[in-house]
């Protein structure tokens, strides 16, 4: 659409930017202020310059909490968008599976965070829990409040019960919206399955599936509430991705300049990444 | 192959149901039988967590609170988000570009970076602990969320939409909302939905900006899992109620919910 240059347009968003503002500015500079200081209680500070920086980005728990969310983030992305194409595909096309199949794959994206994690625990409690006990009861020696590697199996699992359904929906609006015309000139050509896929839906699809790893990006890298309330970020630190470790030490033990260095570094990692997913959207955009 | 396309979905679903399913099973157990005895249904069945949840004040008001701040951030969100996404769509100004990615910004920000700093501002101003600081709170991200769907639906609507009413006489106010909201009704829909579901789902700020009188029902559900031993009974029937509001919801937007996941950029 070609838009009209009209500055008085600055009324329009002047509510959005106070709110946001509000919001985001004064907090924002409340932690910048931290990062660079040391706090004795009471109200008083001391400059201490660029050495909670320093302290964070050499010390080995962010590397290794850093390091775990790496890992975490990408096993989903990995999992979720394969998963989450698969499933829109097959999905039914008309008739009372559409509205059955998409109220029943939201479910799990409206029920709060802490509820999804408290679920899950529950389920997967190795002896009273229908997940735990099915797969002792296989012979697996699975507990995921003892062993690293069921919390993570279990972390994991949970996030995509949780989230693959976004993709899902992302995709089926973006096969929705290709006119049947295509597929016509597919089967006429005598194009085969794959091909279909390959040449005519991911296409397609691209301008929503950016947007499905975008959102999946992000929100899986601030996770926060669904691990705290099942594994609690144990066994010991092993699933204590970084907003687990940075609420510890902000809140728990009142680390009030390093967590501030740390939240600062963290929200720049994910501005980096988000920056340039943007840019590819709003490039794919301009094209069509 | 085709045969046995309706098995992916459906193994899917059953993949979502059995974590739900297992919840509600356990809210109808009392937490004696849930901690001895391993069942796929309950053996002694009960609604007694559920009475306990709808006549303890302290439960129910959880709900009260939740659903509380959650109507007013939706409302404050999509009031401010409207004539702002309207702008970003019809017109350039300085800076808009800018403007616009700094608000996604901040649906980018960690909660758990923002935490600590709310909590001493909302103190600092006497907001602590009302349901208004909660739904400012979460203006942070559904604010950006909510520009960005509705700029989608408004870019939608041709521009002459707006000239024609124009040359026909009307003002900006009233073409604004008699012909504008109108034609994107379903855009206002869908965001609202959004608006809801994710300050519904939201608990670290919620939590750390409230101590009793505006404490959401999440918060509630932790705190007494803590102190009280785990009843884990009465845990799973006041996470059961919180699934319902989400499901009402999605029950009226069922048909646009797939265009609205997508942010009406398909």
């Amino acid at each position: 659409m070609n838009k009209t240059i009209n500055q008085k347009a600055w009324y329009f968003v002047i509510p959005v930017f106070v709110l946001v503002a509000f919001n985001a500015a004064i907090p924002l500079m409340t932690v910048v202020n931290y990062s660079f200081q040391e706090t004795f209680g009471n109200n008083v500070f001391a400059w201490e310059g660029t050495r909670w920086f320093k302290q964070i980005l050499l010390s080995e728990r962010f590397h290794a909490a850093l390091g775990r969310q790496i890992a975490f983030t990408f096993i989903i992305l990995l999992i979720q968008i394969p998963l989450g194409i698969a499933i829109a595909l097959t999905m039914p096309k008309k008739g009372l599976g559409v509205p059955v199949c998409l109220i029943l794959m939201s479910m799990p994206l409206l029920i709060p965070w802490n509820v999804v994690g408290a679920m899950w625990n529950i389920f997967a409690l190795p002896d009273i829990g229908f997940l735990g006990h099915t797969l002792n009861s296989m012979g697996f020696d699975y507990n995921f409040t003892q062993q690293p590697g069921d919390a993570w199996f279990t972390t994991i699992l949970m996030d995509v019960w949780h989230w693959t359904s976004l993709v899902v929906l992302l995709s089926y609006a973006g096969l929705n919206s290709i006119q049947p015309a295509y597929y016509q000139a597919a089967e006429i050509d005598g194009a085969s399955r794959w091909a279909t896929f390959r040449y005519i839906e991911l296409p397609k699809m691209k301008k929503v599936l950016t947007l499905a790893i975008l959102l999946r990006f992000m929100d899986s890298f601030m996770i926060y509430t669904e691990p705290f309330v099942l594994t609690g970020g144990g066994p010991g630190n092993t699933t204590a991705f970084l907003s687990i470790d940075l609420v510890k030490m902000a809140l728990g033990q009142f680390d009030l300049g390093p967590a501030a260095a740390m939240s600062l570094i963290y929200f720049f990692i994910v501005l980096l990444v988000c920056w340039v997913f943007y840019n590819l959207m709003m490039k794919n955009e301009a094209k069509s | 192959m085709k045969k046995y396309k309706w098995l992916v979905p459906t193994l899917y679903i059953i993949f979502l149901m059995l974590p739900i399913y297992w919840l509600i099973n356990m809210s109808f157990k009392t937490t004696t039988e849930i901690i001895n005895t391993y069942s796929l249904w309950p053996q002694k069945f009960t609604t007694e967590n559920y009475v306990k949840i709808f006549t303890d004040s302290t439960w129910y008001m959880g709900y009260v609170n939740s659903i509380t701040y959650t109507v007013f951030n939706t409302i404050i969100s999509v009031a401010a988000a409207l004539p702002a996404a309207y702008a970003f769509s019809r017109y350039k100004f300085l800076g808009d570009k800018h403007l616009f990615f700094w608000l996604l910004t901040n649906r980018m920000a960690p909660p758990a970076v923002f935490a600590l700093p709310f909590f001493q501002f909302y103190s600092s101003v006497n907001l602590f602990d009302t349901h208004i600081a909660v739904a400012l709170s979460h203006c942070l991200f559904n604010i950006p969320l909510a520009v960005w769907i509705l700029e989608g639906f408004m870019s939608a609507v041709p521009k002459e939409l707006d000239e024609t009413a124009y040359v026909d006489g009307y003002s900006f106010g009233r073409f604004f909302f008699k012909i504008f909201v109108p034609t994107i009704a379903a855009g206002i829909g869908i965001t609202m939905f959004f608006c809801f579901m994710f300050s519904w789902v939201e608990l670290l700020l919620a939590k750390t900006l409230t101590a009793t009188a505006a404490k959401p029902i999440a918060a509630t559900m932790t705190r007494t899992a803590s102190t009280s031993g785990y009843e884990l009974g009465l845990l799973a029937a006041a996470g059961t109620l919180t699934i319902i509001p989400g499901a009402i919801v999605i029950y009226f937007v069922k048909n646009y919910i797939a265009k609205g996941f997508a942010m009406g950029r398909v």
